[in-house]
């Protein structure tokens, strides 16, 4: 099936969010809204140094002005709550919220002030003194890498978190085999998702009834798991309220430090406690910063364009602690071929620690740079071959009658049909005029170039990474759960885990519970469980929820239509099997008999003794629903299945800069898309639009860079520019539905999508546009001043 | 100190610290929590509000500036009735303008004075208008398609976005 099915009731159909309402009046539900009576504010006190031994700290003065309650260090923190969890076995890295006896970055925070207001806390966090020896530090990852490196953790050795070679299949034949070689880096710099709010949360300690009580604006894994782990309380006695809403994420909402901060000072001053950064503290010291990559390839392919085998080095500065940042260099195991039929690749993953900030998880989880490094090497065998961009990844694509496709590191990708997409794209963008159109604007002096990206987006988010990386972990499930009720008067609720963060996952479940029992979306109502009433979730992380959120709502609905079919065939003397269903009416199959929806619910709900023998009362079912095609320990070679399914995007984009000015301005965008079945197209477009402009932000403006006195230099809005409405241009998409054979509905991700294939892209529009000057760029982001400074020392060589 | 706010056709007397931003005196004091704090120095937009009908960023005014002074429109003041959506608000959800909604209110400021002045905006006019207005989810394509639709729907009930609103 090529085309998108067209038996749809509701999936598919372009209908309206159910969130927007509430947010286009300015009604909805943000941390920061959240303000009980008795509220304390925090705020913190940042180290000025990247590397220091904390000699004392004089809260006297802080606390000594009216308003401030406590002013909280490292060491009382250390002394109550357990450190957080690393992703990987590395105990000696230990991280608490706040700096214990060393700082290891610059803005890592030293003390927590808590006052009445959030004004007061802050004049007072100027007031605490922090007396400091500092000490040497490293920014570098390839120094930090290195054996008699400074070890930013004394007690952990080194800086290395992780180093491991992984080899699929026969490498070093297929490299003396090939007849070509090329080797080439290229760096991924420290950029980030930047949400517009930032990090927050409100803790609030009830000791009456053993609750903690948490509104965050997170999105996270096993969030209330870890915060009782680390304030050493039972999990039941953490009530996080999913129905916060998070006003962006993108991954890097984890918060987990926040949390066990604010939840330690709720329970000792036994009142609410308030912590919202502000931009200052997010940029330098929440969970903003991302990857940042050093990769070294190798690439042994064939004179006619064809990749036999590739060898990547990744080397991750990970920042100060370790966290689940390593993961990054794991979850891209699961499609480190990209699209292509490369037979074998070696793979060498390393995480080391830093005097930077703490690395958290962005969007794509590692995979928008490794698919940045794979399409250079596309564009690189191109040049090197004489082919064309577009032809070279045709050669070496994944033909569509070969899925299920199973990659040398042992993930089988579930479907696709990457020529038609790229098909569907030079049609739309006219390829011969698009040539056209870049040496036209050449011929008018400026430097034009046309950039192409064919990436995957894995989706459905397992964790398999975990087992991969930390053999100390044997996790297997990464389940999502959908549980549905239908009251007396015959509504139905469904509810979900986790929080939501603009994913529309309550139009995604009412749309595909709706499917199912033939009932308008609009009438099913869809809420947040806190975590105490919640069943498994694990965080729209991944690309998941289209998959895994909507994987447990057909079940469930499916459970629940069963259900109903068994309590109507008992009036009917009939079977299930013999009951037809549809829009809310049962019937016999002979049409001589029928039920109407409420007739049925009402038996449920009031009469027994009408109800089949062994069932229950009530109309309420549940589905925890474990990830396709999971479930399976990685091999001792370092081989796991990853993610079930691989959404497909092709980029073609063209740009121009004046050689002087060197400012892109981006003329076409186009995007074959292919994630499977689309449950909501408003909202999978969205997803796709706004991946591609975070991945233009990447590639051109945004990084997260720190001077050699190891400060940060971008810590406003100011100097970490977010594109505008200026910089991104009108986006045409170009659909196309391969079905993932794996799922319900035939759904794929499409939440990271975009963001995957853009920063390649827009590299290898500006690469292409340097071409005539002979000269490549090899870091992102791309900024202006360097661009221009290059192409300046390139004309100066060649006068 | 003691200042007097008008703020979306309410008179409100408070009594803020002189640093109070405005931001803060509508979120904190008013209750006005639909305007949101993104960056607190003027980039983002998130906390956009109408003075006088004019695009404002409530985190670089003080509340003592807008003392008896300028008339304050919130993203309160745009909707009709509970549960009603003004034109403007109806088209971000049509073209889901929006993911998350954190800067949404920002944009729909923003959308409202744009087509209070200009009903008939091309792409360039509302690309230029939202320019200092970040969103961080959407790409702004959506956003762009809500305000070209919200543009035609005004100019269908030949109103401006206030007028449709009354």
């Amino acid at each position: 099936m090529t085309e998108a099915p067209t038996s749809f009731r509701y999936v598919s159909k372009p209908r309206r969010t159910q969130e927007d309402r509430r947010f286009v009046t300015g009604k909805g539900h943000f941390v920061a809204d959240i303000v009980p009576d008795n509220t304390l504010h925090v705020a913190l006190v940042p180290s000025q140094e990247p590397a220091a031994r904390i000699i004392s700290i004089d809260k006297s003065a802080a606390l000594a002005l009216p308003g401030v309650h406590d002013v909280i260090t490292g060491d009382e923190l250390a002394a109550a709550v357990e450190p957080m969890m690393n992703g990987l076995d590395t105990p000696a890295v230990k991280r608490y919220a706040m700096a214990v006896d060393r700082i290891r970055y610059c803005g890592e925070w030293v003390a927590a002030v808590v006052a009445d207001t959030r004004a007061i806390a802050e004049d007072a966090a100027e007031l605490v003194e922090l007396e400091t020896e500092p000490s040497d530090f490293i920014l570098d990852a390839e120094e930090a890498y290195r054996p008699d490196s400074l070890a930013v953790h004394e007690a952990h050795g080194s800086n290395i978190l992780l180093d491991r070679t992984f080899t699929w299949g026969p490498v070093e034949q297929h490299f003396s085999e090939s007849a070509r070689e090329l080797s080439f880096r290229v760096t991924w710099g420290r950029s980030s998702t930047v949400p517009i709010e930032t990090f927050g949360v409100l803790a609030s300690w009830d000791g009456w009834r053993d609750t903690l009580d948490v509104w965050a604006s997170i999105q996270m894994p096993k969030y209330a798991d870890q915060i009782a782990r680390a304030l050493r309380i039972p999990m039941n006695t953490v009530r996080v309220h999913q129905d916060v809403d998070v006003g962006g994420s993108y991954g890097v909402k984890r918060g987990i430090k926040h949390t066990v901060l604010a939840g330690y000072i709720s329970r000792k001053l036994n009142r609410p406690i308030r912590l919202i950064e502000d931009r200052l503290e997010n940029m330098r010291a929440g969970d903003a910063h991302g990857p940042d990559r050093i990769f070294d390839i190798s690439i042994a392919y064939e004179d006619d364009g064809r990749i036999r085998s590739m060898k990547m080095r990744a080397l991750d500065n990970a920042g100060a602690y370790a966290g689940r940042a390593p993961f990054q260099l794991g979850k891209p195991i699961g499609a480190i071929v990209g699209p292509y039929t490369i037979e074998s690749v070696e793979y060498q993953a390393i995480s080391v620690t830093t005097n930077k900030a703490a690395q958290e998880a962005v969007r794509g989880f590692g995979q928008a740079p490794t698919n940045y490094a794979i399409e250079t090497a596309l564009d690189r065998v191109a040049a090197a071959v004489g082919l064309d961009r577009v032809q070279i990844r045709r050669r070496n694509y994944i033909p569509s009658d070969q899925f299920p496709y199973l990659i040398p590191s042992g993930t089988s990708y579930d479907s696709g049909d990457y020529q038609t997409v790229t098909d569907k794209v030079m049609t739309q963008v006219g390829w011969d005029d698009l040539v056209r159109q870049r040496d036209a604007l050449r011929a008018d002096g400026q430097l034009a170039g046309i950039g192409i990206a064919a990436c995957l987006e894995p989706s459905g988010g397992n964790s398999s990474f975990e087992p991969l990386l930390n053999p100390a972990n044997t996790t297997t499930t990464w389940m999502d759960s959908c549980r549905i009720m239908v009251d007396g008067a015959g509504t139905v609720t469904a509810t979900i885990h986790t929080t939501s963060s603009g994913q529309g996952h309550q139009t995604l479940t009412a749309t595909i519970i709706g499917e199912v029992l033939e009932i308008d979306p609009d009438q099913i109502r869809v809420i947040h469980a806190d975590s105490q009433t919640s069943l498994p979730s694990n965080s729209p992380v991944g690309s998941r929820m289209a998959v895994m959120l909507g994987g447990a709502a057909f079940n469930a609905a499916g459970k629940l239509k069963d259900k109903l079919k068994r309590i109507a065939a008992k009036q009917f003397g009939a079977s299930p099997d013999e009951v037809v269903y549809s829009e809310g009416t049962f019937a016999t199959a002979d049409g001589d008999q029928s039920l109407g929806w409420m007739d049925v619910v009402t038996i449920a709900h009031r009469y027994f003794h009408l109800l089949p023998d062994g069932e229950q009362p009530g109309l309420e079912v549940t589905d925890v629903y474990q990830v396709p095609t999971g479930g399976g320990l990685p091999t001792e070679d370092g081989r796991v299945q990853m993610y079930p399914c691989h959404s497909f995007e092709f980029h073609c984009v063209l740009l121009s800069f004046d050689p002087i000015l060197a400012k892109p301005e981006i003329h076409r965008y186009v995007i074959g898309h292919d994630c499977g079945t689309v449950i909501n197209p408003h909202i999978v477009k969205g997803m796709t639009l706004g991946g591609i402009a975070h991945g233009i932000g990447a590639a051109l403006f945004e990084e997260f860079t720190y001077d050699d006195q190891g400060q940060m230099n971008a810590q406003t809005l100011a100097d970490y520019l977010l594109p505008s409405s200026h910089e991104i241009p009108a986006v045409e998409i170009v659909h196309h539905c391969t079905p993932s054979p794996f799922t319900v509905l035939g759904q794929k991700g499409s939440g990271e999508s975009g963001y995957l294939g853009a920063p390649a892209a827009i590299s290898g529009a500006v690469n292409d546009a340097l071409a005539p000057l002979g000269i490549t760029v090899d870091k992102l982001p791309i900024r202006t001043a360097a661009l221009s400074d290059r192409i300046a020392a390139a004309a100066n060589t060649q006068s | 100190m003691k200042c007097q706010l008008r703020v979306n056709g309410e008179d409100h007397t408070i009594d803020v610290e002189p640093r109070t931003t405005l931001l803060d005196a509508l979120r904190d004091n008013l209750k006005l929590t639909g305007t949101h704090v993104g960056c607190e120095h003027g980039i983002c937009g998130a906390c956009t509000v109408l003075a006088d009908g004019e695009p404002v960023r409530s985190c670089l005014m003080l509340a003592a500036q807008a003392d008896a002074g300028p008339e304050i429109t919130t993203i309160e003041g745009l909707s009709t009735a509970p549960g009603e959506l003004s034109i403007i608000q109806d088209a971000f959800c049509e073209a889901h303008g929006l993911q998350c909604g954190y800067c949404t209110p920002g944009m729909i400021i923003t959308a409202s004075a744009l087509l209070e002045r200009n009903a008939t905006p091309n792409r360039d006019d509302i690309v230029d208008a939202i320019s200092a207005n970040l969103c961080r989810c959407t790409g702004y394509g959506q956003i762009v398609e809500a305000i070209e639709l919200a543009a035609e729907k005004l100019r269908q009930r030949n109103a401006s976005p206030s007028e449709a609103s009354q």
